[in-house]
């Protein structure tokens, strides 16, 4: 997403959140959704509590732990970027936005091996009301790890082409708000779908 | 216009609007069948006036936008067109083929047409909005083949903006799932799977790549915002079409003997298809709020600025009241989606390609902006338009509410034709407005005919290059 040269016109007015406005509407529409879906695993729960607590026993919870605490150490990664362009040392963002990266492909090769495992169970879309919210909420969320990932490389890409520093970094800082929003989803997921019964 | 190559659009445009008229005359005679049984009867029944109708409204909108490709690419890129002989060849072959095959509906029964062209080859005819015969259905792989062809070339050698990609990647997507066309099986929940890949994929996925692709670029232009944030409001618009769209398509599979759980997808997915449609507003009003200059073109201001609420209403809107699973129970297949598919159909891709005609075609003809008298009488047309529409999904919307009332809901539900019976007055209500829509039509299409002296001259503050 060319996010950088962006954005004068729309968000020096009012400059509460870091990076662009877009990206902000875009983050909120996700939110929106991931908002109606855990809401409609609620409502399913509620009406399904026997089912849903005897299915979750099946999921690897281990894996999961694991994964969440490679994503909110992705996230601090991201921070750390974030901080580290503001202070204009540009090497050392690409350094921690690699990190970023890196923790981020660890989350998802793991969550393949589960994905393969779960298949070996016979957990399937079909299989019962739970194994159908949890495949398609984490499978859902999967996807847009990916699509974080790649606004991550993208974002690599342009400051190994130098086009950030202290004062022109808006680009770092949309890609940074919208690897949180993908840590922040991932927790309340693995809350919801793994641990609560 | 700062290619001559561009040229090749105005065919483009002028047979969309000529299909454009047809569609809408078609329509009215459908219209007028609901009211009396026996009209035109035997000689056109009512399948075959329906077909016709909506394979012209098919067949006008895919040329608008392939007129609009022709346009833009070029400007977009900074080069001229790969070809434009070839394009040209393209539309003769297109328009050719495509009147042949509305004479072949109307005047050789269905049966028959498919015994003469091959369906027992390979069955493909028969299913909505894909009733062509097989050598059309072939033809519109090769015409879409030569326009990528051409387009892609051109893109190739030019500037790549972003834009442009999108509208070309958009194109691509336009051609390949049109491909699930050729896959008809016998057993119909498969069938019907893949009638929708074509028509949920076409306007609720990939079309909405090039409408935003078209609405960004006349944006561009006439507002002289830096294109990096036109480009960037298209990127997410995109996002959330493809997240919400893809598995949205699930809102077609309740209970047609599809797996249970499109029951869930479908509904949450669906549910949030309205959002893009809703930032597209968001999008054209920011960019028209903090624009640079004042764009002598105000009819293709209005158009630009008409379409994303209209699509908005249309799509998101009336397309949300059908959507979810509860409701659709009741719904499904009744006049209430006819509203839906109108309102959404004229007020996303009929009115972006008349945005795109309003846009170009004064370029076209030498000019920045047609003169004040042709722009009054082009947004006449409009409103009479916007509004005849508005009241024809009006009237649909009643009678598909009487319907679900009166033959799905109680304890005596009413027969289908019974029902249609009480649902006369809506009937009514959408043909009267079905005449003011065809006079709206008429004003718009006399705005081109309209003399008088064009407001700026031809380039005089013309974005160049940005
Ligand atoms: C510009 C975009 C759109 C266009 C042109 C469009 C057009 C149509 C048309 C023509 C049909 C009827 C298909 C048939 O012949 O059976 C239809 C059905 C449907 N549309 Fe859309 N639509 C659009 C967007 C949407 C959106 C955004 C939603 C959801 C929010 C939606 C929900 C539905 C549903 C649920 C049906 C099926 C209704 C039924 O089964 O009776 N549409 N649409
Ligand atoms: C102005 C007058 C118009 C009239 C009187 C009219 C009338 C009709 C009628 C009677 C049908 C058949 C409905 C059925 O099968 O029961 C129909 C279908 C359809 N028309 Fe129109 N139409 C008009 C304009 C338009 C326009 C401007 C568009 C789109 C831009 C359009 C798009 C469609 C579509 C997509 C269908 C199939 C709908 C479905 O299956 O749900 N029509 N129209
Ligand atoms: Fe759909």
């Amino acid at each position: 997403m060319d996010t950088e040269t962006l954005t004068r016109a729309d968000t020096t007015a009012t400059q509460p959140l870091p990076g662009d406005f877009a990206i902000w509407v875009f983050i909120f529409a996700e939110l929106t959704v991931f908002g109606i879906l855990f809401t409609a695993y609620a409502f399913a729960r509620e009406s399904h509590l026997a089912l849903f607590n005897m299915e979750q026993r099946l999921l690897d919870r281990q894996t999961a732990l694991a994964n969440t605490l490679l994503l909110i150490t992705s996230s601090y990664a991201m921070v750390r970027s974030v901080l580290a362009i503001r202070a204009d040392q540009i090497a050392r963002c690409i350094r921690w936005l690699l990190l970023a990266m890196g923790l981020g492909c660890g989350f998802v090769v793991l969550k393949i091996r589960e994905f393969a495992h779960d298949a070996t169970l016979g957990i399937t879309l079909s299989h019962n009301l739970f194994d159908m919210f949890y495949l398609s909420l984490t499978f859902f969320h999967f996807m847009h790890v990916i699509l974080g990932l790649t606004i991550l490389a993208s974002v690599t890409l342009r400051a190994l082409g130098g086009h950030y520093n202290a004062s022109s970094h808006t680009g770092v800082e949309s890609a940074g708000a919208y690897w949180h929003m993908v840590d922040l989803l991932w927790v309340i997921l693995f809350a919801l779908v793994y641990v609560i019964h | 216009m700062n290619f001559a190559s561009q040229r090749v659009a105005k065919p483009y445009f002028i047979g969309a609007l000529a299909l454009f008229a047809g569609q809408i005359i078609f329509g009215l005679i459908a219209g007028m069948q609901y009211l009396d049984g026996s009209f035109l009867f035997p000689a056109f029944p009512f399948s075959v006036i329906r077909t016709v109708h909506t394979n012209l409204l098919i067949v006008w909108l895919l040329m608008a936008f392939m007129g609009a490709a022709y346009y833009i690419v070029p400007e977009e890129a900074q080069t001229e067109l790969h070809s434009p002989r070839l394009a040209l060849l393209t539309f003769w072959v297109f328009l050719i083929a495509g009147v042949l095959t509305i004479l072949g509906y109307l005047f050789v029964p269905y049966s028959q047409l498919a015994a003469m062209t091959g369906n027992a080859i390979l069955p493909t005819m028969g299913r909505g909005y894909l009733e062509q015969p097989l050598p059309t259905k072939i033809g519109i792989v090769l015409v879409a083949l030569s326009l990528l062809f051409n387009v892609t070339m051109t893109l190739a050698k030019g500037r790549k903006t972003s834009l442009n990609i999108v509208l070309v990647a958009g194109l691509w997507g336009l051609a390949l799932l049109f491909l699930p066309a050729f896959y008809f099986p016998v057993d119909t929940v498969k069938a019907s799977y893949s009638w929708w890949w074509v028509v949920h994929g076409w306007v609720e996925g990939d079309w909405e790549l090039i409408l935003s692709a078209l609405l960004g670029f006349i944006l561009v232009r006439m507002t002289g915002v830096d294109r990096e944030i036109i480009e960037k409001w298209m990127y997410i618009i995109i996002a959330m079409t493809l997240i919400s769209g893809i598995i949205g398509i699930g809102h077609h599979y309740y209970y047609t003997g599809a797996p249970e759980y499109w029951i869930w997808l479908g509904s949450i997915f669906s549910a949030m298809e309205p959002v893009p449609f809703l930032m597209l507003v968001v999008f054209a009003v920011r960019m028209l709020i903090s624009r640079r200059h004042e764009y002598p073109n105000h009819a293709a201001l209005l158009w630009a600025i008409g379409t994303p609420v209209m699509a908005f209403l249309g799509a998101g809107f009336w397309g949300f009241m059908i959507t979810l699973a509860p409701v659709q129970y009741y719904t499904h297949g009744t006049n209430f989606t006819a509203a839906h598919g109108h309102l959404a159909f004229f007020g996303a891709y009929a009115m972006v390609s008349l945005s795109i005609i309003s846009y170009a075609m004064p370029h076209l003809r030498g000019r920045m902006a047609n003169s004040l008298r042709a722009q009054r009488w082009e947004m006449t047309g409009f409103w009479i338009m916007v509004i005849s529409m508005f009241v024809i999904a009006l009237a649909l919307t009643g009678a598909g509410i009487v319907t679900v009332f009166l033959q799905r809901m109680g304890e005596h539900p009413i027969s289908f034709m019974g029902v249609q019976y009480q649902e006369r007055v809506f009937f009514w209500i959408r043909e009267v407005a079905g005449f003011t829509f065809f006079s709206g039509l008429v004003a718009y299409l006399t705005s081109f005919f309209v003399g008088g002296d064009p407001v700026a001259a031809h380039g005089a503050t013309v974005p160049r290059g940005r």
